[in-house]
Formats: C-alpha cells, structure tokens, sequence
C-alpha cells in the first residue's frame, strides 16, 4: 500500500515538473487566447474601412478604385500577395507603400510629406489603420507572393542581404535571433524566418496590436524597430530595403495562414 | 467625435453575453511627454449599459483602466433581437454610446 502511495506521490511530482517546464510558452499562448476576444484592432480595422470609403485629399476621391494588385478596388486576398511589382509606379511596393502611392495617385495627398511623418501621427496613423483593414481582410487565407518578375526575384535577393548583413555597434544581423529554430529572447519565442515558421507567426502575424504600448504596428514600423534593436540607422519608410525584406519573409512564408491583424503582447 | 465602439452580444439559453471594445485613450494624468510636461488625465469614469432601455449595468472607471478598454458582461433574460446600448463619459464630458443587436 505504501509502495503504491509513494508511486503516486512520484509520479505526481513528475507530472508537476512537466507542467511547469510547459507552462512559460502555454502560458503565454493561453493570454494571447484570451486577448484575442477583445483585440483592440478592430477598433483600427473599422477605422481603416472608413478611410478606404471617405473621399478625402485635394482631389476630394476615395481609395476605392486602388490598386492592391488584384485589380482597382479588389481588397479580398490582396494581402498574402504582397510585397509585388506595380507596373503603374515601376516599383516593388509592399502594403504601406502601395497605399501611399494609392494616396498620392487618387487622392493627391503629398506621399513624402507621408512618409516623413513619425509612425502613429496624422496621415501615417491612417495608412496603419488602412492596412489593418486590409490585412483583416485576407485572414485565413495563404501567403503566395509572385515571383514572377524580374524585379520581384531582384527584391527577394536583396532582401536575404539584408538579413544577413552584419553590422553596427553590436555585430547584429536579423538572422541573429531570425534565422534558427527554438530561439527565444526572455519568454518571446523567436520565429525563424528564413523559411515558413508557421501558420499566423513571424511575418504572418502583421499589422498586430501591441498591448504593451496600445499601438497599432504595420509591418513598417514592425521592421523599423527591428533596425532600431539591431542599432542601425533607421531606414526610410517604404525604403527599397525595407520592402525587400518583406519581399524576403513573404516569399519563405509561402503557404502559411495569415493570422493579421493578431495581437501581441 | 469619439471612434465608434465594438458591442457584440451573443445569447445562449436565457443568458447573453455582451463584449464591448471601447476606443479610448485612458490617459492616467501620470506620465509625461517628451518634453517633460505631464500629460493630463483623461479616462473614462462612467459606464452604464442598458437592455431595451433599460440600465442594467453601471460602472465608475479610473485611470488604472487600460488604453482601448475591453469590457465582458452577461444579460439575463436578453433574447435575440433585443437591443444592447453601451454608454461612456470621460472625465472631459465627452460622451459616446453604441447599439448592437443581440444574436
């Protein structure tokens, strides 16, 4: 009977350590869960869904006729396509820097007055709110980003560059904490994205919301941070680097689901 | 004007659940700016909700509240098709209420 008790006890033990050894990356997982009810972004998607249908701007038009790359006005699905090639612009545009040439091509708004402005602040709060909605609506569906132009395989190889190039005062490169799998900075797991992490992480997961902050982050602001971490200068916004590492993580997470806009910590 | 808030209300038995994401601010009055001038508070301090009209539910908020606040309630007796109104004010007088339609 003692024998059997003492068994018991062990086995309970041992079941302990394991839930505990578990509970840091559930535990997490279990408060984004619960976040997710009340995710203050859909405060931003019905603000961006506003903006896209407001005639706004010198030339008093709505963004309704934009072009997201599945022709004017589509929106469905436009998000796990990009960052493309725009024949228009001659460019690889991201979904930023495609609603700031929308911005500036229907509405006449001044696209490097907008691009100047500081994250979160006038025009570019919209731009945020416009891509949550957006992205909102390609939820669930997969990324498959075209690589069929030349100038879209040139920002893909521009883009692994980048996330390779070591430097600034701490010797950092993105694949530094990016490019291994199980990599964690205190309780923040770390996606690798030099290939597809996963349904709804890494570049799967933005624009999200920021509970730490109550900011609202596009995929812009999310990589000029990562530049601020690594201590580099600041890149422009909608910088040709910039998209290209977008190009770079769109084009590893191929198949993934999109989760945008999620909410993090 | 005040961003609109996002009420859903689900009914299950005799019970509904209603799930509120309010957009605010919710300034504490404790921080400062970058030029070191204090922010001044501003934060909802009333919350009332009401079924067909009629209040079922107040509340008195401060500042520890969280920016963009989440709030989740349950109804007895709210039906599908009955009407839930979601009433803030802040502390500057501003006001701001919500409808849904219980599902």
């Amino acid at each position: 009977m003692k024998r059997i008790l003492l068994a018991g006890a062990l086995l309970a033990m041992a079941t302990g350590a394991m839930a505990q050894a578990r509970s840091a990356a559930e535990g997490i997982a279990e408060y984004r869960k619960m976040l997710e009810d009340g995710n203050p972004a859909e405060l931003y998607e019905a603000k961006g869904e506003a903006l896209w249908k407001q005639k706004r701007g010198p030339e008093n038009a709505s963004l309704e006729q934009c072009d997201l790359g599945k022709g004017a006005g589509v929106v469905k699905g436009v998000f796990v396509e990009l960052p493309r090639w725009f024949g228009d612009t001659k460019k690889v545009e991201d979904l930023e820097s495609r609603l700031v040439s929308c911005m500036a091509m229907l509405q006449g708004l001044d696209a490097a007055e907008i691009a100047k402005t500081p994250f979160g602040r006038g025009e570019q709060a919209n731009v945020t709110a416009l891509a949550t909605w957006i992205a909102s609506e390609s939820r669930g569906m997969r990324f498959n980003l075209p690589q069929s132009h030349p100038k879209e395989r040139l920002s893909y190889e521009l883009g692994k560059r980048a996330f390779f190039y070591r430097g600034g005062s701490h010797d950092f490169a993105c694949a530094s904490c990016h490019a291994e799998d199980g990599k964690r900075i205190r309780l923040q797991d770390l996606p690798n994205l030099t290939k597809n992490p996963g349904d709804g992480v890494g570049f799967a997961a933005w624009p999200a919301y920021r509970v730490s902050n109550g900011q609202m982050w596009g995929m812009q602001l999310r990589l000029n941070d990562c530049f601020r971490q690594q201590r580099f200068p600041y890149p422009g916004f909608g910088s040709e680097v910039t998209i290209a590492l977008g190009t770079y993580m769109g084009v590893n997470a191929k198949g993934a689901a999109s989760i945008a806009p999620s909410i993090k910590r | 004007m005040a961003d609109p808030m996002r009420i859903r209300a689900q009914a299950a038995g005799d019970k509904t659940t209603v799930r509120v994401l309010m957009s605010h601010e919710m300034e504490t009055g404790q921080r400062k700016d970058a030029a070191g001038k204090t922010i001044p508070a501003w934060f909802i301090q009333e919350v009332t909700a009401q079924h067909n009209g009629k209040t079922v539910l107040t509340a008195q908020w401060g500042p520890a509240v969280s920016k963009n606040p989440f709030m989740q309630f349950v109804v007895r007796g709210a039906k599908a098709g009955d009407k839930i109104s979601v009433t803030w004010v802040d502390n500057r007088g501003e006001k701001r209420t919500d409808e849904a339609t219980v599902a």
